[in-house]
């Protein structure tokens, strides 16, 4: 059954193992499969250099042909870089470190003649496996994460075992890795996790989030308007507002340049004053999981009254983290939907509400003179029924507008997105001598009824008014309720009219795929909970959960060292080779071999029963007899006819094993 | 150097097994990382720095998943050398500058089976055998023999890397295997025949020279004497017929150690001896061996060449018994 599957030319050396022709194909499927996930995001000469390159590889493998020859691998992995650094102008950083990690993967199997070499392209593997949660840690990575590492560990006992049925190699790997899975669960609830970056980041490490912008001009929330992703989730502890009360709070822009709202800059340096607010109704706690979007702002519901840890309440009434939101990350708020906020507002802010920059859209500015004589109230009601009574549309398609924007829109245009109202409402407001500014954030969300969370996504992104009023403070205004005010109660899909373009994900009319969108939002919502925003601060909310009050890194150590050992010990009996029985046959005649030993007669190890026992016939006749009967008796058991009467002949040998003589003692 | 030493004998049983079976428990089982395996811990030190930098919770996973595997192959390496049964064989006789091959038989009671076990003497080449689940395999470990003799070979590397190549398990029987090497035969011509004829040469013994008739073959009679012509025209018949011989004075032929040239060194004598024993083995002759302190008398077949072949591979050594 064995068979000699190589033997080393030279002695003395240890010889390196050449790569076997059968396990090229798991290398170059092991190459395609950590390379290939990258493709989307690489440059496309690259993408087809590796393709070409791995094709090539194959085609030699076909044809059994040798490999090119070192120095042209070589101005090929040199040109290949040189290009690398042409096109990301530069060598470091995530994108361009991805691309040399593929260079080298797609050109190490041109020089793969030892096991070594393959050896290296597994290692390069998994190295380039890390690289792709860089760019994705969804579900389905994950799930490629299993495949690609199945095939890695897979290739490995390829290489190391020699030829074996493909289902085979597959089924020890999947073994293998079940066998991990418990250390993995051990080392990721308490490996004690450092919260990064380590060193500074390179410039592109958080290019491509999407959210708000710290500033808004005509058409920056209609395009991003257009995406379905979502931007936070939210869970309440109590019943849910209403969908008219969710205001989620961002940016406050009060600077307007006649093109462009910008959030001002705090005039002087004196310490900016603390709002105040007299909550109306009962606080409402809720939890909300923010992607990260690279600004500080936190999206609370108007207005927080209490903050989550390291943030804090600007003077505009936004909730701010200390630091850029980069990472999905929870928190935890309580808000009241109904309040009075800086009745007494600092003069600064006040005079900042009413800036206008000069000599612009004068048809405007006459309009709002002809109501500053009335209350602000009052003021306010004009503007909003002349957005309702009159011929204005809510669209996301907008026709261009000139330097005169608010002109251009309120008399002749009158078409325009949630922007467009809560500026033109707010120049209105200051032409009017009413202090006023427009607030960005996000309205409604949609309830997912299979985990409970609300979901807000960028299409539910919205920009509102607020004016102030002495003795009231700031009351919120929305200028789109007037023009479309199904925008509020019912979302963005009812408010526009058919026909206008938005994302397949929002607009799904069909009961069983929104069921099946909730279903996979749920499921996202609870990997990105447990699986990704597992940070240090979440990995001590889950271990004071087991009962586990300050788990600090060396508890966290030491009880990681003690569950891995048992896991070890466990996997270890788990696997252990199971003993099969002795022969009873073979026993007894052990048994009496070694009795006889003991007696100063050996058997050597080859020496069959009655060899020996013609052996000891010679040496030692006083035990010939015995031992003559007793040999027969094993080799009837052992190689005899097996109908024979096994039971009564193997008693028959162990009973030789009493009537052996008493050992002569020495004399005393 | 004492101390090393003798820590070395104790650790890795420098002496021989005596016991049979050798069954490979945890004692005498040794398990290292390989330098692929310590490529992988830095390969996952350096990617678990990079997931902490970059707050890659996936990437956390994947790390750990590694790890995990790599503690899982340590105890597989180790299992697929645990539990191991060997039984050592005879290795059969060899002319110098050949392999030796020393059989073992290696039994596997377990239900996984075990793959890719290298076995080499140290210095020697590898033999890499798999073994199926609760199979059992004969294996012939190589020696590259280089002088005559009574060779050693002494301990036996067995080692494997399977699964996953991360660690090597290895472990040293030590069968007490000893093999006879002759002396790498140098064809020459063969020395000539004596006339005399001895006393042991029986009168009536048959001969290989003249064809005597035809007899019904017995079980001792070599193969080449059977009359296959006879056994064609008639193949139903059993047992078969065989030719007999009659030669009255059967040439002798002595290879005596003064006969070679006495120019040369013992061992090229010794191979010039060995030469002529093939040779007279080939041409079926009656030969004796004549060496100092040692003389075999005249004789024929595999056995006696054996004997021969064995007085001189021994020749000069120590234990050796004349006769």
């Amino acid at each position: 059954m064995a068979k000699a599957v190589k033997a080393a030319a030279k002695p003395g050396t240890r010889p390196a193992v050449p790569l076997e022709h059968g396990a090229v194909p798991w290398l170059l499927a092991v190459a395609l499969a950590t390379a290939g996930p990258h493709f989307g995001h690489l440059p496309w000469w690259l993408s087809a250099l590796v393709g070409g390159a791995l094709c090539w590889r194959a085609w030699l493998w076909q044809q059994r042909r040798q490999l090119p020859p070192r120095w042209t691998l070589a101005l090929l992995v040199i040109g290949t870089i040189a290009a690398v650094g042409w096109q990301f102008r530069t060598l470091l950083g995530k994108d361009a470190g991805v691309a040399l990690l593929v260079i080298f993967m797609a050109l190490k199997p041109m020089e793969m003649n030892k096991r070594r070499d393959a050896l290296v392209v597994i290692m390069l593997g998994y190295f380039l496996l890390l690289t792709h949660y860089l760019y994705s840690q969804s579900i389905p990575t994950g799930l490629w994460l299993l495949v690609a590492i199945t095939l890695l560990t897979a290739t490995l006992i390829r290489l190391h075992g020699g030829a074996q049925p493909v289902a085979t190699v597959a089924r020890h790997a999947g073994l293998l890795l079940a066998q991990a899975l418990p250390f993995m669960l051990i080392l990721y609830l308490l490996f004690p996790r450092v919260s990064g970056p380590l060193w500074g980041l390179p410039q592109d490490a958080y290019s491509g989030l999407s959210g708000l912008s710290d500033q808004m001009a005509p058409g920056s929330i209609s395009r991003l308007v257009q995406s379905g992703a979502i931007a936070f989730r939210s869970r309440f502890v109590g019943d849910l507002p209403d969908q008219s009360d969710l205001y989620w709070r961002g940016p406050v822009f009060d600077d307007y340049d006649g093109l462009t709202w910008r959030t001002s800059k705090p005039p002087g340096k004196a310490p900016p004053q603390a709002p105040t607010i007299a909550a109306g109704s009962p606080p409402q706690a809720y939890t909300s999981i923010l992607e990260a979007h690279n600004r500080r702002w936190l999206l609370a519901l108007d207005v927080p009254t209490r903050l989550p840890p390291d943030s804090s309440l600007a003077p505009t009434l936004e909730a701010l983290a200390r630091e850029p939101v980069r990472v999905r990350s929870r928190f935890s708020f309580a808000s009241s939907v109904a309040y009075r906020a800086n009745v007494d507002e600092t003069p600064a802010i006040l005079q900042q509400a009413l800036a206008l920059p000069p000599r612009i859209n004068p048809r405007s500015r006459a309009l709002a003179a002809g109501w500053a004589s009335r209350p602000p109230r009052e003021i306010a009601a004009a503007a909003l029924a002349m957005f309702h009574d009159e011929d204005f549309h809510y669209t996301l398609q907008p026709p261009l507008l000139g330097p005169n924007a608010m002109d251009d829109f309120l008399f002749d245009s009158r078409r325009g997105f949630c922007e467009h109202y809560a500026s033109a409402f707010v120049f209105l407001m200051r032409a009017a001598g009413v202090p006023a500014r427009v607030v960005a954030g996000y309205q409604g969300g949609e309830l997912n009824p299979v985990d409970g969370y609300l979901n807000v996504r960028q299409s539910d992104a919205h920009a509102w008014a607020e004016i102030w009023i002495a003795g009231e403070g700031w009351l919120r205004f929305d200028p789109t309720v007037a023009v479309a005010p199904s925008r509020i109660e019912q979302g963005i899909v009812a408010a526009l009219p058919a026909g206008e373009s938005l994302p397949m994900v929002i607009r799904i009319d069909s009961d069983w795929l929104r069921e099946l969108r909730n279903r996979w939002e749920a499921a996202n919502n609870t990997w990105n909970q447990w699986v990704l925003g597992y940070n240090p601060q979440r990995q001590r909310e889950v271990l004071s959960r087991f009962g586990w009050r300050e788990p600090d890194w060396r508890s966290m150590t030491a009880s990681l060292a003690v569950l891995c050992g048992v896991a070890l010990l466990l996997v270890a009996l788990w696997t252990l080779p199971r003993r099969r029985a002795v022969d009873p046959a073979q026993r007894a005649w052990q048994k009496y071999c070694a009795q006889l030993a003991r007696r100063g007669i050996s058997r050597v190890q080859w020496e069959g029963p009655v060899a020996f026992a013609h052996r000891v016939a010679r040496e030692r006749p006083e035990l010939a007899a015995l031992t003559g009967e007793a040999a027969a008796l094993y080799a009837a058991l052992r190689y005899g006819r097996s109908d024979q009467n096994a039971a009564g002949t193997l008693r028959l040998l162990q009973e030789c094993i009493d009537r052996l003589p008493p050992r002569r003692r020495r004399n005393a | 150097m004492a101390a090393i030493a003798s820590v070395q004998r104790w650790l890795f049983r420098l002496t021989p097994d005596r016991q049979s079976p050798i069954v490979l428990g945890q004692r005498r089982i040794f398990i290292l990382p390989t330098r692929a395996g310590l490529l992988f811990a830095t390969v996952l030190a350096v990617m678990l720095i990079g997931a902490i930098n970059y707050n890659l919770s996936l990437g956390h996973a994947l790390i750990f998943l590694l790890a995990g595997l790599a503690v899982v192959a340590m105890v597989h390496t180790f299992n697929n050398l645990f539990g191991l049964r060997l039984t050592p064989g005879r290795a059969a006789a060899v002319f110098s500058g050949d392999l030796a091959h020393f059989p073992l038989q290696l039994e596997n009671t377990r239900r996984q089976s075990r793959r890719a076990l290298d076995f080499a003497f140290a210095g020697q080449p590898v033999a890499s055998f798999d073994l199926p689940a609760e199979g059992q395999a004969t294996i012939a470990i190589a020696y590259a023999t280089r002088r005559r003799g009574r060779l050693e070979p002494g301990r036996v590397t067995l080692s494997t890397r399977y699964p996953l190549g991360l660690f090597r398990a290895w472990s040293y029987p030590h069968p007490p295997w000893s093999c006879i090497v002759y002396p790498k035969p140098i064809r020459t011509p063969l020395p000539p025949a004596s006339a005399a004829v001895h006393a042991d040469h029986l009168q009536g013994d048959n001969g290989q020279e003249d064809f005597a008739g035809l007899r019904p073959r017995q079980i001792s009679d070599p193969t080449r004497h059977i009359a296959w012509k006879a056994v064609a025209r008639r193949p139903d018949e059993q047992p078969h017929l065989v030719k007999q011989f009659a030669g009255g004075a059967a040439e002798e032929l002595w290879f005596d150690w003064s006969l070679t040239p006495p120019g040369r060194s013992e061992e090229e004598r010794l191979s010039i001896l060995a030469g002529w024993i093939l040779g007279g083995d080939e041409q079926q002759a009656r030969y004796g061996l004549s060496l100092p302190g040692r003389r075999i008398a005249p004789g024929q077949g595999d056995a006696h060449r054996a004997n021969c072949l064995q007085a001189l591979a021994l020749h000069g050594e120590s234990g050796e018994s004349g006769g």
